[in-house]
């Protein structure tokens, strides 16, 4: 049986659609990974998962409890996490914490097991309000508070936005921990590189879910020659590489051009002898494997 | 399973609730004890809204300055001048010469009221006292030729029972003399007025304004977003927001009435413990009309706008506190009714000042009784189970 199932969901703000006829199976314990950028969809498809939303049409449910007909025992055995910092800030990390338990009518002792590797990291700064922590504490605090009563299925909302780079590793090495403890965990973040740490992922993009597979799955269904072009010039050199006429698509990404081929036409003799007539003499070229982005650029 | 294991289950679900119940109340308490400044303006408030209604604004009649154009140069004039100004309530600025110097004092805010005696008043038989006041304020101009009249007429009666003849005069013209008498308030203080006012005005500011500031606060800051995906049932974090207000208000009304009964010499002539039951009921209604405002406002600006133009703006201008309700017109007279403020302050008033028995105010209570019950149906029908 899944623990989260959502059959052809539909939601729209007065004529703007967010969501459209999104389907998801995600089974128990797994770490499932919803990504896009800003206005896919992600946050309302959290809102309605955690019966803050009605969907206009479709239906889903959680730990096999219907959204719209048995909310109440939904809020009795999911944990969320909201985009935006939801604790009180004018308590402080303690404060927080035990008032989140006494909520969900447990107490930090009963499972203190379960979230003692990340608290533990913000122990320190128990009698801090939560207003002062840093973003990356914050995050560990809010994580903290939504796993206090030991959820069966634990919904984080983009955990990683604004965060720094350090505390992104560390966050998403808790949320392979949680794993392990048996909990389902859905996650959205926009950031593709992220999407390697979940068991399966959807790739969404305006209220549409493009693709579900496995980071490994999306990545091997990208058939298409792709190379990371090094070079100076690098504008200039983007707008060359488009006007190429077996160019794909050209992108830039970070400090280099991914610049995918059409199928069939791995000629890298000609394309060396066009960036040659282009006037570009320091330019590499490498044959890579496709990233995440790379395929949701392509989709 | 048994009827007594049901009991039983029953039993650990509701002590569950309380927890929760608690741990809410105190987490309200922190939030309200942490914002210092929040703080100090709502155990404030009373004090200063009693020192403006008090001394600042008051409509009272005391030390009037007053000048005197005395034609006559009597004896009586004199005698009836130094009445006057001997008087509490008026100051004599000057004795003038002729009208031109009474206008010019009008003009530069010297004095509110002139008294003209003509030449011939020790002599004439209908003579008869002018008084010209600066009406720029046409109440008080009122009350200060009234005082004045009144003064002149007792003062008149006095010298003829000293047996001074030609002193007949009148004020009115009329020989029919009403004798007044005040009841409940024989000094015309403007504290008997204002204070209970002051009361509903306090009860609505901190219940309905603050309650609903709060919970919409939760809103706003993404709270209630974590709140409601929680077992916690909705009605109790309503409830939970509205105890401590409901405590500090019952606070301020014992300031207030400290402050009233030791410094302005208000009476409680009435039973406390029915004044104290009036007040908790109507702040009940202010707690069901800052519920009802949470859930139409998203911010706390908008609650905290709304709590002002619909709810205070009616407290002061259509309850009776300031002005009376029987001068207005029809319409605004209906308005009133459904003021909650306005039943609160007639039966304080009643209690408090005229010290009359719970069967006199009856009607208030059964009145402030069903507008608890139809707020509360109201909004806890529009209250959000979701987003």
């Amino acid at each position: 049986m899944n623990n989260i199932d959502v059959q052809h969901i539909n939601k729209s703000y007065g004529g703007v659609s967010a969501l459209r006829d999104i389907s998801l199976e995600i089974k128990p314990g797994e770490l499932f990974g919803l990504i896009g950028p800003d206005g896919a969809g992600k946050t309302s498809l959290f809102r309605i998962l955690t019966t803050l939303l009605l969907a206009d049409s479709g239906s889903a449910t959680v730990c096999g409890l219907d959204v719209t007909r048995d909310y109440k025992e939904i809020r009795h055995c999911v944990g969320y996490m909201p985009g935006r910092f939801s604790l009180y800030q004018d308590l402080t990390v303690e404060e927080n914490l035990k008032f989140f338990a006494t909520v969900f009518n447990t107490t930090i002792k009963e499972n203190y097991g379960l979230i003692r590797d990340i608290y533990v990291q913000i122990e320190p700064f128990k009698n801090r309000r939560a207003g002062k922590l840093s973003g990356g504490m914050k995050q560990k605090l809010a994580l903290s508070c939504a796993l206090i009563h030991r959820p069966e299925v634990l919904f984080l909302d983009e955990p990683t936005t604004g965060v720094d780079p350090v505390s992104r590793v560390e966050f998403w090495n808790m949320l392979d921990r949680l794993k392990n403890e048996g909990i389902t965990i859905l996650v959205s973040t926009p950031y593709m590189d992220e999407a390697s740490r979940c068991d399966r992922i959807a790739l969404m993009r305006s209220g549409e879910c493009l693709s579900v597979n496995t980071p490994e799955g999306i990545r091997s269904t990208y058939t298409r020659p792709l190379y990371a072009v090094h070079g100076s010039f690098m504008y200039k050199l983007l707008i060359d590489l488009r006007s190429y006429p077996d160019t794909y698509s050209c992108y830039a990404f970070g400090d280099s051009h991914h610049l995918a081929l059409k199928d069939g036409k791995n000629d890298i003799v000609g394309l060396e002898k066009f960036i040659r007539e282009k006037g570009y003499t320091d330019v590499t070229l490498e044959l890579i494997r496709p990233s995440i982005e790379d395929c949701f650029m392509a989709l | 399973m048994t009827y007594s294991m049901l009991w039983h289950v029953k039993q650990k679900e509701e002590s569950k609730s309380m927890k929760q119940f608690v741990s809410f109340v105190r987490k309200e308490f922190y939030h309200i004890f942490r914002d210092m400044r929040t703080m100090m303006i709502l155990l404030g408030i009373p004090v200063i809204l009693i020192i403006i209604f008090g001394y600042a604004i008051t409509t009272e009649i005391r030390s009037v300055p007053v000048a005197v154009l005395d034609q006559s140069r009597t004896d009586i004039t004199r005698k009836l001048v130094d009445r006057i100004s001997a008087s509490e309530y008026f100051n004599l600025y000057k004795m003038v010469d002729n009208m031109e110097e009474a206008q010019q004092l009008f003009r530069r805010n010297k004095v509110r009221l002139v008294i003209v005696f003509p030449v011939d008043f020790a002599t004439s038989n209908d003579a008869s006292i002018q008084l010209l006041a600066d009406a720029t304020d046409p109440n008080e101009a009122t009350q200060i030729t009234a005082y004045m009249s009144q003064l002149i007429m007792d003062n008149g009666n006095f010298s003829i029972a000293n047996g001074t003849s030609d002193s007949r005069f009148s004020v009115s013209g009329s020989r029919l003399v009403p004798v007044v008498h005040l009841l409940y308030n024989p000094l015309m203080k403007g504290a008997y007025n204002f204070v209970p006012g002051v009361m509903g005005l306090i009860l609505i500011l901190i219940c309905s304004m603050m309650t609903s500031v709060g919970i919409v606060k939760e809103k706003e800051m993404g709270t209630m977003e974590v709140l409601l995906v929680s077992p916690m049932k909705p009605a109790y974090i309503v409830i939970a927001k509205a105890i401590p207000y409901l405590l500090l208000s019952m606070v301020n009304i014992v300031t207030i009435l400290v402050i009233a009964y030791f410094l302005l010499d208000v009476p409680i002539a009435g039973s406390l413990t029915l004044l104290v039951f009036i007040s908790i009921l109507y702040a009940f209604v202010a707690l069901c009309l800052g519920l009802l405002v949470s859930t139409m406002a998203d911010t706390q600006k908008s609650a905290m706008l709304v709590c002002v133009m619909v709810l205070m703006l009616p407290v002061i201008l259509l309850s009776g506190m300031v002005f009376p309700i029987e001068n207005m017109p029809v319409v605004l007279q209906w308005l009133s009714n459904i003021v909650p403020a306005k039943w609160y302050i007639i039966a304080v008033k009643d209690v408090m000042i005229k010290g009359l028995g719970i069967g006199s105010v009856l009607p208030e209570i059964a009145i402030l009784t069903v507008m608890v019950a139809f707020l509360m149906l109201l909004s806890v029908k529009r209250f959000k189970i979701r987003l």
